[in-house]
C-alpha cells in the first residue's frame, strides 16, 4: 500500500471518524459524497461510538496473502451503540470463544505490514469488553 | 425501443485451460456462435471480463478480441462489474440493439483465472469488495460471505446441512452438463467434511476457480427469422446496485440489488416468478444461492431449505434452478459467468440442452451478481420459435 493512501485513510480507520447527514441524521460510514437516505450533500463530521456488540463473525482459516501468520483470525461485523455497523477484526480472544451478541470495544492494533521494507499498517479492531 | 432476439451462442467447457490464452478461449466460443447464424457481420462486440489486467497483464480487451476474431474495425469494448461483468455486458448489448444503434452485436465474457500464480487469483477476485474498508482487514470474498451465512443461520435457525444440500443438488445437475468444470455427484458429507475456509463455509460451499468463455449474438427480434430458425427473445433485462461494503447494509440477509433488478425485469417482461420454468442463478457460495432463490421470489425469506427438501428446485419441480449445475458445479469463470447463464437458458428455450433439458421450457431467468451483492443483472428470456 502506498504511504499517501495509508495516511489519508487514518481518520476513518484509526479514529472511527465517520459523518452524519445534516438533513436527516443518517450516520454514514465509510464516508460518502451524499446521503443514501435523503440525497443531501450536507454532511457533518461525526465520531462513531467505541462500543457495540457482535452481529456476526467468521473464523478465517484460509487467509489472503499477507495475513498467513495471523490465521486463524476472526472477522466480525459490529453493531455499535448508535446502531451503525462496521466490519473489522475481533482481537484478544480465542476464535472458539467468540459468540454472536458479545459486547465489544475498540482498540488500535497492527493489521498488516508490507514486507521487510514497506509500511506497517494500524487500524481499529474490536475486543471483548473487560 | 426495438424488441431483441438472441440468435445463437457458443461456449467452452469451464476448466483449467492451461494451453489456451485469453484471446484463444474467447475465439473458441465466438467461432461457435458465429457458425450457428447467417448474419452479414458484427457491428459491435461488448465483452465482460474482470481479472485480465491483474492476471494476464492485458487491458484493452475489446480491441484484442476484435482483432483476434477478424472483425476490426467494428466497435469493441470490455465491461467490468466484477463477477457481474458478463451480465452487465448482456445489458449493454441489449440496450445497443434495442435503441437502434446497432443491428448485430456479439456479447459474451472471458476469464483466464489460471494465468494467476500464488495468491494472485484470490487477491484479484477480492477486488470485487471494498478495498479500503474490507480487504484492508484481511477479508476475502469467501469470508465476507461467511459473515452473511453465519448471520443467516443465526437469524432463521436454518441448519448448516441445508446449505450442503443445495451444493448436492447443484452437483447432481452439473453431472449432466458437458460444459461443467466439476461434473460429478457429491453427498452432504462431501460438503460437511471438506476443508474449512472461513467458518461456516467449507470448500464445497464454494464455486471452483476455472477458465471459460461464452459468446451470444443478438439482433432485432423482427429480423431474427432471416438469420436463424431457432431463436429466443430477451423480454426483460435490468441491473441494480447496493452498497459495496456489506456492513453498510441495513439487512445483510437480502440482496437488494437482486430484489430491485428482478422486480424491474419481471415487470418489463410482464411475468411473475411463478411463470419462470428454468433459472440460472448466481451461487458463488451456497449462501449466495440461498439468498438469490429467495430474493428472486422463488421462496419466502428464510425458507429456501423447505422448498429445497420438497424438490421444488429440481428438474420437474416448481422452477428448475441451475440445470447447468450453477457456479458450484458448472464453474465460475467470473467475468464470463453471466454470459454462460444467458447461453444456457437460451439453450434450454431452444430445446437444445440435451441431458440438462427442462421439458417444455417457455420462460427462463438469469441472475448474475457482482461482488457480494453490490450489483446484480437479471435477464428474462422467452421462447420465440
Ligand atoms: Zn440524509
Amino acid at each position: 500500500m502506498s504511504v499517501p493512501r495509508y495516511w489519508r485513510e487514518i481518520p476513518e480507520r484509526s479514529r472511527l471518524e465517520a459523518s452524519k447527514c445534516a438533513t436527516c441524521g443518517n450516520v454514514i460510514y465509510p464516508n460518502r459524497a451524499r446521503c443514501a437516505k435523503c440525497g443531501s450533500d450536507s454532511i457533518e463530521p461525526y465520531r462513531l461510538p467505541e462500543r457495540g456488540k457482535l452481529l456476526t463473525f467468521t473464523v478465517v482459516r484460509n487467509p489472503p496473502r499477507g495475513f498467513e501468520k495471523m490465521a486463524p483470525f476472526v472477522l466480525g461485523i459490529i453493531e455499535l451503540e448508535d446502531g451503525s455497523r462496521l466490519m473489522t477484526q475481533i482481537t484478544d480472544v480465542m476464535p472458539g470463544e467468540v459468540t454472536i451478541g458479545m459486547p465489544l470495544e475498540a482498540v488500535l492494533r497492527k493489521v498488516s505490514e508490507d514486507g521487510d521494507s514497506g509500511i506497517i499498517e494500524y487500524a481499529i479492531k474490536f475486543r471483548p469488553t473487560f | 425501443m426495438r424488441r431483441v432476439a438472441i440468435l445463437s451462442y457458443g461456449l467452452t467447457k469451464v476448466e483449467k485451460h492451461w494451453r489456451k490464452s485469453l484471446r484463444e478461449l474467447f475465439g473458441d466460443a465466438a467461432k461457435e456462435a458465429l457458425k450457428e447464424t447467417k448474419i452479414p457481420g458484427l457491428d459491435a462486440l461488448i465483452v465482460g471480463n474482470m481479472c485480465a489486467s491483474d492476471l494476464s497483464d492485458q487491458n484493452n480487451i475489446g480491441a484484442l478480441l476484435a482483432d483476434h476474431l477478424g472483425i476490426i474495425p467494428s466497435t469493441a469494448y470490455r465491461v467490468e462489474a466484477a463477477c457481474g461483468s458478463g451480465g452487465a455486458a448482456v445489458l449493454a448489448a441489449y440496450a445497443s440493439v434495442a435503441s437502434g444503434m446497432y443491428n448485430f452485436v456479439m456479447t459474451g465474457g472471458v476469464e483466464k483465472l489460471t494465468d494467476g500464480v500464488g495468491g494472485e487469483t484470490t487477491r484479484s477476485l477480492g477486488k470485487a469488495a471494498d478495498a479500503e474498508y474490507e480487504l484492508f482487514f484481511g477479508s476475502s470474498f469467501v469470508s465476507l460471505n461467511a459473515l452473511i451465512m453465519n448471520h443467516y443461520m443465526h437469524v432463521y435457525h436454518v441448519s448448516r446441512e441445508a446449505f450442503a444440500d443445495l451444493a448436492v443438488l447443484m452437483h447432481k445437475n452439473g453431472a449432466r452438463n458437458p460444459y461443467a468444470q466439476l461434473p460429478f455427484e457429491i453427498t452432504r458429507e462431501t460438503v460437511l467434511n471438506s476443508e474449512k475456509i472461513a467458518d461456516p463455509i467449507t470448500l464445497y460451499d464454494c464455486a471452483p476457480v476455472g477458465d471459460g468463455a461464452a459468446a451470444i449474438i443478438m439482433c432485432p427480434l423482427e429480423d431474427a427469422p432471416k438469420y436463424s430458425d431457432n431463436f429466443v427473445e430477451i423480454s426483460g433485462v435490468a441491473g441494480a446496485t447496493d452498497t459495496i461494503n456489506i456492513s453498510s447494509r441495513s439487512d445483510l440477509l437480502s440482496l437488494n440489488s437482486t430484489v430491485v433488478a428482478a422486480d424491474k425485469a419481471y415487470k418489463m417482461a410482464k411475468v411473475t416468478p411463478a411463470d419462470i420454468d428454468v433459472a440460472e442463478i448466481h451461487d458463488t457460495f451456497t449462501i449466495t444461492g440461498a439468498l438469490s432463490i429467495e430474493d428472486l421470489g422463488f421462496s419466502e425469506k428464510g425458507k429456501f431449505n423447505k422448498l429445497l427438501s420438497d424438490g421444488a428446485f429440481e428438474p420437474g419441480g416448481v422452477v428448475t434452478i441451475n440445470p447447468s449445475g450453477g457456479l458450484k458445479s458448472r464453474g465460475h469463470p467470473v467475468g464470463a459467468t453471466g454470459s454462460y447463464q444467458v447461453a444456457e437458458v437460451t439453450m434450454q428455450l431452444m430445446g437444445r440442452a440435451g441431458r440438462m433439458q427442462v421439458p417444455n421450457a417457455e420462460a427462463g431467468l438469469t441472475q448474475n451478481i457482482g461482488g457480494s451483492g453490490s450489483s446484480t443483472y437479471v435477464a428474462i428470456l422467452r421462447r420465440a420459435r
